[in-house]
């Protein structure tokens, strides 16, 4: 029997986290993710769960003292956001690269400078090619349901890559909302016991982690980190539907809303796809335009061929962006969803979108506006500016 | 009555404004509603101007921005007035909810011409008859409900009091005192409502 809640995306968290009561957190507080290691502090305190907490100095350290405790044979996570991910960086890849299964509860905060405490997604962004899993959530229900499935994912021996399980800042990670949990039990048999494959205090596999690669060496490593970016594809959608068995919720590596007939779609991550699907619903019942969203759930690996296929039909696509990566070209999620295009051959029409950077609100009526402009996109075939500032106070394009 | 009922808070870092819509997110889950409760933080500090905002709803809510066109209006701190519209985007079939020692006529002189409905709820004054104490919100939170109609009256002391003798297991005194600022909260805005 699911539980009924209402959570916070923090709270949610936390709650899975007590749920599979993981050996190992190190954490160090930074805004909006602080709340997640303080409530798992508070269920170590009051004796609900045994992991074991380790206080450290900073992010750096936080993650060094996850890997070190993964690579010992525990199940170790941490928690972190923005310029404290920032700080984890170099250990980011020694975690990924030494194929260490460690789950990173990510509240997504935009980047210093200027400083600001709001989401947006260039933290996990420009942790992307750190071959870290990245999964993305719109609701307090899919952080909890993704940090669920992350610690299968992750431990299945055909992946033991590391998870970030991402949610956007205040948005998500201090708003209250309506959320079904599973019980305990039922968790704890979903996630199982840890049984790692190698670690370090087997005393009779004898074993070095984190060695000198020389020319030799490394690139091999590289090649079979890609091939656990490759399984992780099947292991994610088995772990889904798994999943979906224990609680009736289905996943995949995205959603599709209102995609059957749609002839103008959105590609978005995260949170501000519930706003679009309001302004679907009121499109489609005015006016009857058939408007449609792509939420992307799984962001690495990416689902290039399962995308360019869910787009094949649609006469134009606007891929939203919420992290700038100054190619002065297209965002992150615009050049992998044009690469997906381009080698499916599709030729839809083509808009790549920044909004809410740094927390910057976007409204149902921002989202009506940009099917509006993919309307007359796909009758024009002229897209005036191909990567564009949505809600800015003023146009300051020209600017410096 | 519409599907969702959307409510924008105003306050000032540490009132409590924040919690006021937690706890109302709160008792209308209770109460089997969705529910949205959520911040808008600006400069992390005490005093700075804060809104928070609720959406109640009957049906699942997916959307995630602000509240820019909110049914009520719920004034924490009456001192915001002068530098903030806070009836801006207000349905006038709404109203506005202000805490203040202040008549009606007095406040409405603040609100740039709004049409609608204004109340006045001397919180400050039910919290010290209550309580002892000047703790605004309980009186700001039955007010809003008061005058919202969001959820069934019976149905919220309900859920308060539940939530009170949770909340204050060790302080059992504070129960009645935090109960009887909702029920004298009540009265004024229907007194204020028959005016």
């Amino acid at each position: 029997m699911a539980i009924r809640e209402r959570l916070s995306g923090n709270e949610a968290v936390a709650y899975a986290i007590k749920q599979v009561n993981p050996d190992v957190m190190p954490a160090f507080p930074i805004t909006p993710s602080t709340e997640i290691p303080q409530y798992v502090a508070n269920y170590i305190a009051n004796g609900e769960i045994d992991t074991e907490f380790i206080h450290v100095e900073s992010e750096h350290s936080a993650m060094s003292a996850t890997i070190g405790a993964t690579a010992a044979g525990a199940r170790a996570i941490t928690a972190t956001s923005s310029c404290g991910m920032a700080l984890m960086w170099e250990e980011l890849y020694v975690a990924a690269s030494n194929r260490l299964p460690i789950v990173l509860a990510l509240v997504n905060r935009a980047l210093s400078g200027p400083i600001n405490i709001n989401a947006d997604h260039s933290d996990s962004m420009g942790a992307r090619d750190s071959g870290w899993i990245q999964i993305y959530a719109e609701s307090n229900q899919e952080v909890y349901d993704n940090f669920i499935q992350a610690f299968p994912i992750a431990e299945d021996k055909r992946v033991h890559l590391p998870v970030m399980v991402c949610q956007d800042g205040f948005i998500t990670s201090h708003g209250v909302e309506n959320i079904l949990l599973a019980e305990d039990a039922a968790v704890k048999k979903f996630v199982g016991e840890y049984d790692p494959e190698h670690y370090l205090l087997n005393a009779s596999e004898k074993m070095a982690i984190g060695p000198y690669a020389v020319s030799n060496y490394y690139m091999e490593t590289k090649r079979a980190q890609r091939q656990a970016m490759i399984n992780a594809r099947e292991v994610i959608l088995e772990v889904a539907a798994r999943f979906e068995k224990m609680t009736g919720r289905k996943y995949g590596f995205f959603e599709t809303y209102q995609m059957e007939d749609a002839e103008y779609a959105v590609v978005i991550i995260g949170s501000a796809a519930g706003t679009c699907k309001a302004a679907i619903d009121e499109i489609r019942s005015i006016t009857g335009k058939k408007v449609g969203l792509i939420k992307i759930r799984v962001f690495r690996p990416f689902p290039e061929e399962e995308l360019a296929e869910a787009l094949s039909k649609v006469k134009a696509v606007a891929i939203m962006d919420r992290s700038e990566m100054f190619a002065a070209t297209s965002g992150p999620l615009g050049a992998e969803v044009r690469a997906a295009l381009y080698q499916a051959r599709i030729t839809a029409e083509v808009v790549n979108y920044f909004y809410g950077l740094g927390g910057r609100d976007i409204t149902v009526s921002d989202f009506k506006t940009v099917y509006k402009n993919l309307e007359t996109i796909a009758e024009t075939h002229i897209v005036t500016d191909m990567y564009e500032y949505i809600g800015l106070r003023r146009e300051q394009t020209e600017e410096v | 009555m519409k599907d969702t009922i959307e409510i924008r808070w105003h306050g000032r870092g540490g009132q409590g404004a924040k919690t006021a819509a937690l706890l109302l997110a709160d008792v209308a889950f209770k109460t089997g509603k969705y529910v949205q409760g959520f911040p808008e933080y600006g400069p992390e500090r005490m005093g700075a101007p804060i809104t928070a905002y609720n959406r109640i709803s009957s049906k699942p809510i997916t959307v995630h921005s602000n509240i820019y066109e909110p049914d009520y209006v719920v004034v924490v701190d009456e001192s915001l007035l002068d530098s903030i519209d806070v009836t801006k985007g207000l349905n006038p079939e709404g109203a506005v909810i202000v805490n203040s020692t202040r008549s009606k006529e007095e406040i409405e002189e603040h609100l740039h011409g709004y049409t609608g409905a204004v109340y006045t709820v001397n919180a400050k004054e039910i919290s010290i008859k209550a309580l002892g104490k000047n703790y605004p919100n309980s009186p700001m939170l039955a007010a809003t409900v008061a005058v919202s109609k969001v959820m069934d009256r019976e149905a919220f002391l309900t859920e308060m009091k539940a939530s009170f003798q949770h909340k204050f297991a060790k302080k059992p005194e504070v129960i009645d005192g935090n109960m009887m600022a909702l029920e004298l909260a009540f009265a004024h805005t229907d007194k204020n409502k028959a005016q």
